[in-house]
């Protein structure tokens, strides 16, 4: 096994260096095809090169949807720096995992307000679908702006999603779109949005989308000897992974003379099954999760003279049933209820016109509640106000913000812990050296932590409330380019970031003696280093034709530096790959497009110890799609075909749970 | 542009074909121990590692006192056909005539192979499958599951007879709540139930079940949540209590006969926390984990006790001062003739764990690696 491992290594350089030679030999033939004229009017977005003080990834727009994406982690898996868990299929429980700090440690906002999910601190990201979501960002360290929750402030990364927002020309009053998809695994998956405009200053938005798919595909494992010959193939179909889910939202959005305000209500409502490991015997399980989640939240901004401020409540309720089913098992039925209020105030002030503070205050109130006995009933208090300013000397930025965070827990017939308080501050600056202002330099150094969840603390023989927070430090030294070499040559723009994190008091699971009864520890220790490097260029080769390029590399050194006496000591921790990335590249001529999306996951071990044993293999996936825009009239209609997955690999994301082989999807949209 | 997508096109399908390789069987490592003693009867040991959940890695590993090599995860190798290997969770082993039996619980199945070679001979699937005991040419084995009852969330659990011939369930009887170890003496089994479904509400009683009729006559109430059970070559039970892990701690508990009766009973609980035991003449070698919620640690106890006085005559069998090296003692073992003792350290239950041999005396001799969660060991004769 050693021998094939060092084998693999190899190649993979050898995969790399190819890579890479793609890459500059993009850049030189571009170059020399640079005679021709470029379309006049530029649609695509995503690609201004706006200088930015935090390292951040956009995608929007077109090339979201031309992504070969189900749902918000399928597209996140493009951006350097992210590693997906991603348990297969549709239905599947989909965690992202930025610079290996832990998905805990990755904060989730949708339409300016975070979510949260006190429970475990994760959010699912494979709920989320594509579908009417406009822009997705996500930003290391945190985003640049001033004017912004506490919350903002807190997270070691932050993913943005921003919904469409209704934009009408002169004499529109209202426009509708409606969207099939269907294809493998039995998908069905329709939705519809209605966009009005109620007066010249308000407008409203209805979006829902309903998906349903039996979950089922064939997956493929397969063996063989060190002498080659077969030891043994068999290909399963994947069962229990249905799903049933409904999404409603309903949008308000106006404008006033001094800003505007937003309201949302969202409900998202699931019913599917957990497939669960494949491990010898077993091939179908009886879990299953029902979800019901809605919320509702509002935000209105304000600016009269030098002062700013933004206003942002929001109550929500999440729903969770969990049944085990499986006669072979112990029968679980459970019943989880969350509830989150929150409120936050944020206050900019221009001292100068080159210099900028604010402060914001948030309070947040979280609850939980599960049908077991003994259950502690937790409430979370939290508290949490932010200091921050800004100084733009043109050629020279800087910003530092400090967040304070206090948190309150009460318990129902138990002693609640020591409450908590953190200081968490933050220093970015930025630099153009040259004064073309093609290069911008930037660096960041950032303090932040990660409360134990209620289940941490709290869930039946697990928890511990002794916990403490776990922290994250975080060191960033990055270089962007961007320039128009040509009319041919548009818009290169390249980023390379290096950082250093170390994680300390990282919440681990420890053993209790017995069969399989752990506690929670704040044990863990890890040093993280890594290198992002993202590209992207466009090219218009002739007048109607315009080719897209985006690449995306990552490098990952992230070790446990725990305890010198484990055996996984300075090993690379569970599945975070040395190497991964991924290019996309995009053609679009007369009415049609045509997407190629490649993405690469090195190898990786699925344990700590990184031994044969727990040796993963890299898997990468081609996806491919083509689409035609037809006009008829005032209706706009677009038909898309893809096949994802296209060689057909075998692999797994997380280990025993198999990914779908080939597969296709049809989606038609007509939008008026 | 041709060549623009040339040039990237090409180098893609390049790393698409060059990095993934074809998977190979999971391979057997060896380790050279070294221990061969001049003369036994015993051939070796089988050491099962249950593997973390959901992990599919239980593994067996053999130690051969004539080659004085260890081989660790040779299941694979010697059955390489076998779709997802030995499975996930085992939970016991044992020899029977020429056959070794390895309990796979979350595989819900007992793999059955050929004693000498490791090579497969079939499977018994049985649902939730716990322990596994041997009698008069049968093999028993303890599952979670009995029949599917009225009362879905609590169904008792079962004691399936299988025969080790054909490898058909003949009978089966239900017992009390989550059955774990049954030991058989003079032609009844004690079966030792748990009900850790159940929590807090706990089984704390021992089913005995008549060989011939195959039937369950009477539960004796011993202890909450019961693991343990072992006969002595008095004929004296020992059985051991998990406690709930908060206010009752474990215990262990003796049940004998009295004088002129065929019924067992409690005749002692001793304060002693116990996980696991093996008996070596008249001394009884246990270790015990406990969860501390005060230091936030386990604390790990070891001893012997004198099971014809049942008072603790040692508090440690480990005399060198290297059990400071075990974190989570996980099994123990002694073997037949050399005396030698046997303690797995299962460390943080998704890791390799090690595998210590002790002398008589208590001084360590060697140690190895073995696969995640070492904890069950059966030893080969001749």
């Amino acid at each position: 096994m050693a021998y094939t491992t060092i084998l693999v290594k190899e190649k993979m350089k050898k995969a790399l260096l190819t890579a890479l030679i793609a890459i500059i030999s993009l850049n030189s033939t571009a170059e020399e095809t640079a005679d021709t004229i470029s379309l006049s009017e530029v649609t695509v977005q995503g690609r201004k090169a706006t200088r930015q003080t935090i390292p951040v990834q956009t995608l929007r727009g077109e090339d979201l949807r031309r992504l070969n994406s189900n749902s918000v982690a399928d597209a996140l898996r493009y951006f350097a720096g992210v590693q997906v868990k991603d348990y297969g299929g549709v239905g599947g429980i989909k965690t992202i995992n930025v610079r290996s700090m832990g998905t805990n440690h990755t904060g989730v906002v949708y339409d300016g307000v975070a979510l949260g999910n006190a429970q475990n601190g994760q959010i699912d990201l494979g709920q989320f679908s594509l579908d009417n979501v406009e822009a997705l960002s996500l930003h290391n360290g945190q985003r640049s702006a001033l004017l912004q929750p506490a919350r903002d402030f807190g997270s070691a990364a932050t993913v943005y999603m921003r919904t469409r927002a209704p934009r009408f020309s002169e004499g529109e009053t209202y426009h509708a779109r409606g969207t099939v998809r269907f294809g493998s695994f039995d998908l069905i998956n329709p939705s519809a949005l209605v966009e009005v405009r109620l007066s010249p200053k308000v407008s409203a938005s209805l979006s829902a989308e309903y998906l349903t798919s039996t979950g089922k595909y064939k997956f493929r494992y397969r063996r063989v000897n060190p002498a080659g010959e077969i030891a043994y193939d068999t290909t399963a179909v994947r069962q229990n992974g249905d799903i049933n889910a409904l999404r409603t939202e309903l949008n308000l959005n106006g404008t006033t003379t001094t800003g505007d305000w937003r309201f949302k209500v969202y409900n998202y409502t699931s019913e599917r099954g957990v497939p669960g490991a494949i491990v010898n015997n077993v091939w179908r399980r009886g879990e299953r999760i029902g979800d019901n989640n809605t919320f509702a939240q509002g935000s209105y901004t304000h600016t009269a003279g030098r002062w700013s401020t933004l206003a942002n409540a929001k109550y929500a309720f999440y729903r969770t049933h969990y049944v085990n089913n499986d006669d072979r098992q112990v029968k679980i039925d459970n019943l989880y209820r969350q509830r989150e209020l929150y409120f936050s105030t944020a206050n900019l002030f221009t001292i100068t016109d080159k210099w900028w503070a604010s402060a914001s205050y948030d309070f947040q109130w979280n609850t939980m509640n599960a049908d077991m006995t003994g259950f502690a009933k937790p409430d979370r208090f939290s508290n949490l106000v932010s200091a921050a300013t800004a100084l733009d000397l043109g050629r020279f930025r800087v910003q530092a913000s400090g967040l304070m965070t206090f948190i309150h827990d009460n318990l129902r017939g138990q002693e609640s812990p020591a409450d908590k308080h953190v200081f968490t501050p933050a220093v970015y600056v930025s630099g153009q050296p040259l004064r073309a202002g093609w290069l911008n330099l930037r660096a960041f150094y950032k303090k932040s932590f990660r409360m134990p969840t209620f289940n941490d603390l709290y869930y039946a023989d697990m928890g511990n409330s002794k916990l403490s927070p776990e922290h994250v430090t975080q060191y960033n030294l990055g270089a962007q380019l961007a320039f128009t070499p040509s009319r041919t040559v548009r818009a290169v723009n390249l980023n390379l970031d290096a950082y250093y994190n170390k994680v300390k008091d990282k919440i681990v699971a420890y053993p209790k003696g017995q069969q399989f009864r752990w506690t929670m520890l704040n044990l863990g220790v890890v040093d993280i280093r890594g290198i992002d490097a993202t590209a992207s260029v466009t090219i218009n080769p002739v007048d109607v034709l315009e080719l897209t390029f985006r690449g995306q590399y990552t490098y990952q050194k992230a070790i446990d530096i725990t305890n010198p006496a484990d055996n996984y000591y300075r090993h690379q921790i569970p599945y975070i790959p040395h190497h991964s990335g991924s290019a996309v590249l995009n053609a679009a001529w007369r009415g049609w497009g045509l997407n190629y999306s490649y993405m690469y996951v090195g190898e990786r071990y699925n344990q700590q110890e990184n031994i044969a044993y727990n040796y993963t293999q890299p898997w990468y996936t081609s996806d491919i799609s083509i689409s035609r825009d037809f006009r008829f009239g005032r209706v706009k209609a677009r038909a898309m075909a893809e096949i994802n997955n296209l060689l057909n690999q075998d692999y797994d994301v997380i280990i025993n749970y198999p990914m779908p082989k080939r597969n296709y999807r049809f989606t038609i949209t007509v939008e008026i | 542009m041709f060549r623009t997508i040339t040039y990237i096109f090409l180098p893609l399908l390049l790393v698409a074909t060059s990095c993934r390789e074809d998977e190979l069987v999971v391979p057997t490592e060896y380790d050279i121990v070294g221990d061969i003693p001049a003369s036994t009867s015993v051939r070796g040991f089988y050491l099962v590692n249950e593997g973390n959940m959901g992990s599919n890695k239980c593994t067996l590993d053999y130690y051969d006192y004539q080659t004085g090599l260890y081989a660790r995860n040779f299941y694979a190798e010697r059955n390489p056909s076998i779709i997802k290997e030995l499975g996930d969770v085992g939970n016991d082993i044992g020899i029977y005539g020429s056959k070794l039996y390895v309990a796979v619980n979350c595989s819900h199945k007992v793999e059955v192979m050929d004693a000498r070679t490791g090579v497969r001979i079939g499977q018994i699937d049985i649902p939730n499958c716990r322990y596994v005991r041997f009698h008069r040419g049968k093999a028993y084995v303890s599952s979670y599951v009995g029949p599917v009852m009225i009362d879905p969330n609590a169904p008792k659990g079962a004691v399936y007879e299988v025969d080790t011939a054909s490898l058909a369930v003949t009978r089966k009887v239900t017992v009390g709540y989550q059955p774990e170890e049954m030991v058989i003496a003079d032609d009844y089994m004690y079966v030792a139930n748990s009900g850790g479904y159940r929590a807090p509400n706990y089984d704390n009683t021992v089913s005995v079940i008549e060989m011939i009729d195959f039937k369950q006559i009477q539960q004796i109430p011993v202890g909450i949540n019961l693991h343990r059970i072992k006969k002595d070559r008095y004929g004296k039970l020992w059985v051991t209590s998990r406690g709930d892990y908060h206010t009752r701690p474990s215990r262990l508990y003796v049940l004998e006969k009295k004088r002129g009766y065929n019924r067992m009973i409690v005749s002692d609980t001793l304060d002693i926390a116990c996980s696991n035991m093996a008996f070596r003449g008249d001394s009884l070698f246990y270790y015990a984990t406990e969860w501390n919620n005060y230091t936030q640690s386990n604390t790990i106890t070891y001893g012997i006790v004198d099971i014809r006085t049942k008072e603790r005559v040692s508090d440690n069998f480990i005399t060198d001062g290297s059990d400071k090296d075990i974190s989570i003692p996980y099994g123990i073992a002694i073997h037949p003739e050399t005396g030698d003792i046997f303690v797995t350290d299962a460390k943080n239950y998704v890791s390799s764990g090690t595998l210590y041999c002790f002398d008589r005396k208590g001084r360590r001799k060697w140690s190895v690696r073995t696969g995640d969660i070492p904890a069950h060991i059966a030893f080969l004769n001749e």
